[in-house]
């Protein structure tokens, strides 16, 4: 197949395979997930396909056009597909987890109700984040940013009876969308400035800036805010854990390949442009330094195994901005992207394996024992962990260790709050494992947890082999390209490692054993930083404060005094009364007539 | 001259079945055929119209008064015929959605077709004093039906749109009579050659004619802060009424503005500078500070309010927020994007409030805090009204993105400022008008929760969902808004040629 063709296929497969699923979905359930992972596997296989041919491709069609007109502000949007070193990995992982994630959902899902509902969601999720990975141009990414937003807000309200579902959709729909805020405007000053949208034209008209660096600076810092809302990076970081309300497969496509994702990917999608603005990277990267760390410490004093993965992905994605922000090429941060990926989606898959063994029971302190019970999750969820910590020889290590090194050439400060991550990671992931699966059941469902069915079992080893085996140069070497840092002392090399190895028995020190509660209780961290509650008491007072202050005002001023007032003042006078007791459309006619008078009068004096 | 135009015929459709319904024919009958065969007539005018052409077709004159200058005259253009699709479908809709009318139904149905029978002549005018009354025409059942039928305090809500909408008529009255005098050597209503006199520089009407214009015409279309009708006017009236009016007569103030402000008025007259408070702003200035009014404080009224049908009627005032703005961008790309938009808005609207209306004849309440997890009962109702929530919210795939993406790129890049100097004045507003964007996802997504998400009362278990006639009416209006929104360049296609900039 031609590799335009086959691109094609790969953005609007899913798309029609949603609307399958809304209109022939309600029969049976096959159908639904039928189509939906026939959607996911065909764009799997056409990626893999594009993958190994490994050409380049942009192919593009205007969907707004109003250059031919004799307009003073040219104008055409083009919806245009690239393929290119950036997308073609990033295709392979998204839709690669996405079947995986598919085919998992059937048992996950399996006695769940909605379930056509879910796998038009899933559909739709997938259509929107391939659009972000082949958008070729700023307002394609918007458009697909934004979808992304609403399906995740449909997946993440799949509960839609429990209020805590509903307020995690809409908190994650708003969220996301205060950083959208940012990201258009950003597109606006770029447009405005250099007059294209388009990826490939933009880094050649940075000239436009007039030199100007502040605007170039801003722009990239507005873009990036987006980012911000989409990888739920500080301080719109709020909505990532509530997302959890979802189903846990839909916690594992969201945190793994596709919605948290498409925020770094933007970064490095954009980065020729980044690169001109010192400022920008230097900002992006606080925000990722501060992110890895501060998610982590919250992290530590979590009790539900979702949220605590979720904590780990807000951190890990701190990891990968601070990339961006440090590196000189992207391909450091879309290596621990990829890394990420295929671990972070094996541990949510293991956790929803977990919480199906133990009847939706999601605290990590109403479990343990479940070695036994379920030795392959368990064995496959100690992988991904120890991926995630960065263990040396797994897949995160590489990743991160390189992230860190970068790091260490931009500054302390920088360095040490992404080396305090490395130990935080390793002391709550311990801890989580530790407490889940060894020591003592502490409830009857752990007693009683068995291993999940084989169509989950199955995806989780076929995630831990990239988990274990992908940060290997001779896999990493056909996905991105990445530099080895200059000038970092060999110390460091060995430090990593020894923090992380610190993490572990100082986790191990505190929950060996098998308390029955978490020994430690640090409330400043189990309440997130009291973040949340900031946010809330800022929406209550400020943002509700003055929509109740203004809808007072538009009663009682604008409409009590500007109108009613002055209507019965009219009365007053009298001659308005009579209209009251004839009825309304006399005192319209009245208008009108006065009106035609009106207008004979000047029609004759003329 | 022949006074035989099709759109003569559009227009006189709804009218004969009007009169037909109101000496007893069947009106439920009559008035879903006759929408339907709207709809197939102003399709067939839209393929009908050769593009490639452009300008005004279907062109028909009956001069009423000659010396006068005053004509019964058709004609369309691209933006007449998208403004017709819009009501033709939205007529439809609206006519479909109707529930079982207890009392004096055939006067109900008769009003619901007059008001359409209003706006169709109204946009396929050509002359100016008959677009004006077309518009009159409309008003009049739009005010018995909140009157006779509404809910709530029916009898204030109808009494304030009729005095309000009166004045802001006369008002636009005022302005069109002002127009006509400021012909020089010549008396004609006729809007072409309006046009042409001002494209060609003869026509300088003073600037009172440019405020009365402005305020008349804002008033229709709810510009702060004159707009404290249109909540309470929306949220009385029944679901048809509301559909018909802020999904499309209110459309017929920004065909007006498109029509007779931007085309008419030199650029140079949103410059100028009148000293206030110590300051010397433009007129530009001004309106920009209205439609800020619009965007931000009606945005956070919407907000707090309580009740369904408020937060819609707010909701659907700030929204003209977006297509203010285009119009104050001036050129063709912010202009396009209003026309979308306009559309954009109508259909999204008068979906919602044709499901609002569905709600209402349900449960009898549309306080959100009496109401709760109904998507249970009413699963197609709940996807229709997301689906019309997203719509509203300006999500993409939906004709509402294209229209304020055009909007924002065309007020900002309405001037150049950056880097020189900071931001104009109108790339401010537009930098306030994105974040209305998070404001209307504030409070459509909140009342989508409160609405639909949750535990369902008890006492509304057995509620039933929507039949399929109003369903497959809302379909229609949301199916509109996805093809517009996949493929906006249909409508800019007919539409942005039909732009004349001054």
């Amino acid at each position: 197949m031609a590799p335009q063709t086959a691109s094609w296929i790969i953005l609007f497969l899913p798309i029609f395979m949603a609307a399958g699923i809304l209109f022939f979905g309600q029969r049976s359930k096959f159908v639904s997930s039928g189509l939906a992972i026939a959607g996911a596997g065909i764009a799997c296989v056409l990626s893999w396909m594009l993958f190994i041919q490994g050409a380049d491709l942009v192919v593009s069609t205007n969907w707004i056009n109003l250059g031919r007109l004799d307009s003073p502000v040219p104008f055409t949007i083009p919806i245009g597909l690239s393929i290119d070193a950036l997308s073609r990995p990033m295709l392979v992982i998204v839709t690669t987890i996405a079947t995986l994630v598919f085919i998992y959902s059937t048992g996950y899902m399996a006695h769940e109700e909605g379930y056509c509902r879910y796998f038009a969601g899933l559909a739709l999720f997938l259509f929107s984040m391939l659009g972000i990975v082949l958008a070729n141009n700023f307002v394609m990414m918007f458009i697909f940013w934004e979808l992304v937003g609403v399906s995740s807000y449909i997946l993440i309200g799949h509960y839609y009876s429990r209020d805590s579902a509903g307020d995690a959709a809409k908190q994650a729909f708003i969220v996301n969308r205060i950083g959208d805020f940012g990201f258009m405007l950003g597109i606006l000053v770029f447009w405005g400035v250099t007059g294209t949208v388009l990826f490939s034209e933009l880094p050649g008209r940075l000239d436009a800036f007039h030199g100007a660096s502040g605007w170039l600076a801003v722009a990239c810092v507005l873009v990036f805010c987006g980012t911000v809302g989409k990888s739920a990076q500080f301080p719109l970081h709020v909505w990532l854990p509530n997302s959890m309300e979802g189903p846990t497969p839909v916690s594992s496509l969201l945190h793994a390949a596709t919605m948290v994702a498409a925020g770094v990917y933007l970064l490095a999608r954009i980065f020729p442009i980044l690169q001109h603005s010192p400022d920008a990277l230097t900002v992006i990267g606080w925000i990722g330094a501060i992110t890895c760390f501060g998610a982590g410490l919250i992290g530590l004093q979590q009790n539900d195994i979702k949220r605590i993965l979720a904590y780990s992905t807000i951190s890990q994605l701190g990891y990968m901005v601070l990339g961006i922000g440090s590196a000189p090429v992207s391909g450091v941060a879309m290596f621990h992207l990829f890394t990420h990926a295929s671990f972070k989606c094996l541990l949510f898959l293991c956790s929803g394996s977990v919480i199906l063994g133990m009847h939706h029971e999601q605290d990590i302190w109403k479990m343990g024992g479940l070695k036994n019970k379920m030795p392959i999750t368990f064995l496959m969820m100690t992988i991904g962990g120890l991926a995630l910590m960065g263990c040396p020889g797994f897949s995160g290590g590489f990743s991160k260790d390189l992230i860190i090194e970068f790091a260490y050439t931009k500054g302390p400060g920088w360095f040490w709050l992404a080396a305090g991550g490395v130990f935080l990671t390793a002391l709550y992931t311990t801890r989580m494992l530790w407490v889940t699966f060894l020591g003592a059941p502490r409830s009857d469902h752990a007693k009683e947890a068995r291993e999940s069915p084989a169509v989950m079992v199955i995806p989780l080893i076929l995630l831990a082999i990239p988990s274990a085996l992908a940060g290997w140069p001779f896999i990493q070497k056909h996905f991105f390209p990445i530099e080895e840092p200059v000038g970092v002392p060999g110390w460091v090399g060995f430090l990593i490692p020894g923090i992380f190895a610190a993490g572990v028995a100082l986790a191990i020190l505190i929950y060996r054993g098998a308390p029955q509660k978490d020994p430690v209780l640090i409330p400043f961290f189990a309440n997130r930083l009291y973040l949340d509650d900031l946010y809330a008491q800022i929406v209550r007072f400020v943002q509700d404060g003055t929509a109740k202050a203004s809808s007072w005002t538009d009663r009682w001023i604008i409409d009590g005094v500007g109108v009613n007032f002055s209507a019965k003042a009219t009365w007053a006078c009298g001659f308005a009364l009579r209209f009251l007791q004839i009825g309304n459309i006399q005192a319209y006619a009245f208008f009108f007539g006065a009106g035609v008078i009106a207008l004979l009068y000047v029609l004759i004096s003329k | 001259m022949s006074l035989f135009s099709p759109l003569f015929f559009l227009t006189m459709l709804p009218l004969v079945a009007a009169l037909f319904i109101m000496v007893g024919a069947r009106a439920q009958f009559v008035a879903r055929w006759t929408s339907l065969l709207m709809l197939g007539l102003t399709l067939a005018l839209v393929f009908q119209y050769r593009v490639a052409e452009g300008g005004f077709q279907f062109i028909s004159r009956f001069q009423v008064a000659d010396e006068l200058g005053i004509s019964l005259s058709f004609g369309a253009d691209g933006l007449s015929l998208a403004m017709l699709l819009l009501a033709a479908v939205i007529t439809m809709s609206a006519v479909w959605v109707i529930p079982p009318i207890k009392s004096r139904e055939n006067l109900f149905y008769a009003c619901v077709l007059l008001i359409s029978a209003g706006v169709v002549g109204a946009f396929s005018s050509i002359d100016v004093l008959f677009f004006y009354a077309f518009h009159e025409v409309a008003l009049i059942p739009t005010f018995l039906l909140i009157g006779i039928w509404g809910s709530g305090d029916r009898q204030a809500a109808a009494w304030k749109a009729t005095i309000y909408l009166g004045l802001g008529s006369f008002v636009l009255l005022i302005g069109i009579i002002g127009l006509y005098l400021a012909i020089p050597s010549e008396r004609t209503f006729d809007l072409l050659r309006i046009q042409e006199l001002a494209q060609a520089g003869t026509l300088n009407p003073p600037h009172w004619v440019y405020w009365t214009l402005l305020i008349g015409f804002g008033t229709l279309i709810s510009l702060f802060p004159f707009h404290s009708w249109a909540p309470q006017a929306y949220a009385s009236a029944p679901a048809p009424a509301a559909m018909l009016h802020a999904g499309v007569l209110k459309k017929f103030g920004l065909y007006g503005m498109l029509r007779l402000i931007t085309p008419i008025f030199p650029e140079s007259i949103g410059n100028t500078r009148i000293p206030l408070f110590g300051f010397e702003i433009r007129y530009l200035d001004i309106f920009l500070i209205l439609i800020v009014g619009n965007l931000l404080y009606i945005g956070l009224v919407t907000i707090a309010q309580k009740r369904l049908d408020w937060m819609l009627g707010y909701s659907s005032v700030m929204h003209m927020g977006y297509i203010f703005l285009g119009i104050a961008g001036l050129n063709q790309l912010s202009l396009s994007g209003a026309s979308i938009l306009m559309i954009a808005h109508g259909l999204s609207i008068a979906a919602l409030f044709a499901l609002c209306g569905a709600l209402r004849e349900r449960t009898g309440t549309v306080e959100f805090s009496e109401l709760g997890g109904l998507a249970r009962p009413m699963p197609r109702l709940g996807l229709l009204f997301g689906f019309a929530t997203m719509a509203a919210v300006g999500l993409p795939g939906f004709a509402n993105f294209p229209g304020e993406l055009m909007v924002f790129f065309g007020a900002f890049g309405a001037t150049n400022h950056v880097p020189h100097g900071g931001f104009d004045a109108i790339q401010i507003v537009t930098i306030i008008a994105v974040w209305g964007v998070v404001i209307s996802a504030v409070y459509m997504l909140r009342a989508y929760r409160s609405l639909f998400f949750g535990t369902l009362p008890e006492r509304w278990n057995g509620l039933s969902d929507l039949a399929p006639v109003p369903r497959y009416a809302v379909i229609l209006l949301i199916f509109v808004l996805l093809v517009i929104g996949f493929h906006p360049q249909l409508v800019l296609s007919y539409v942005t040629p039909a732009i004349l900039l001054p």
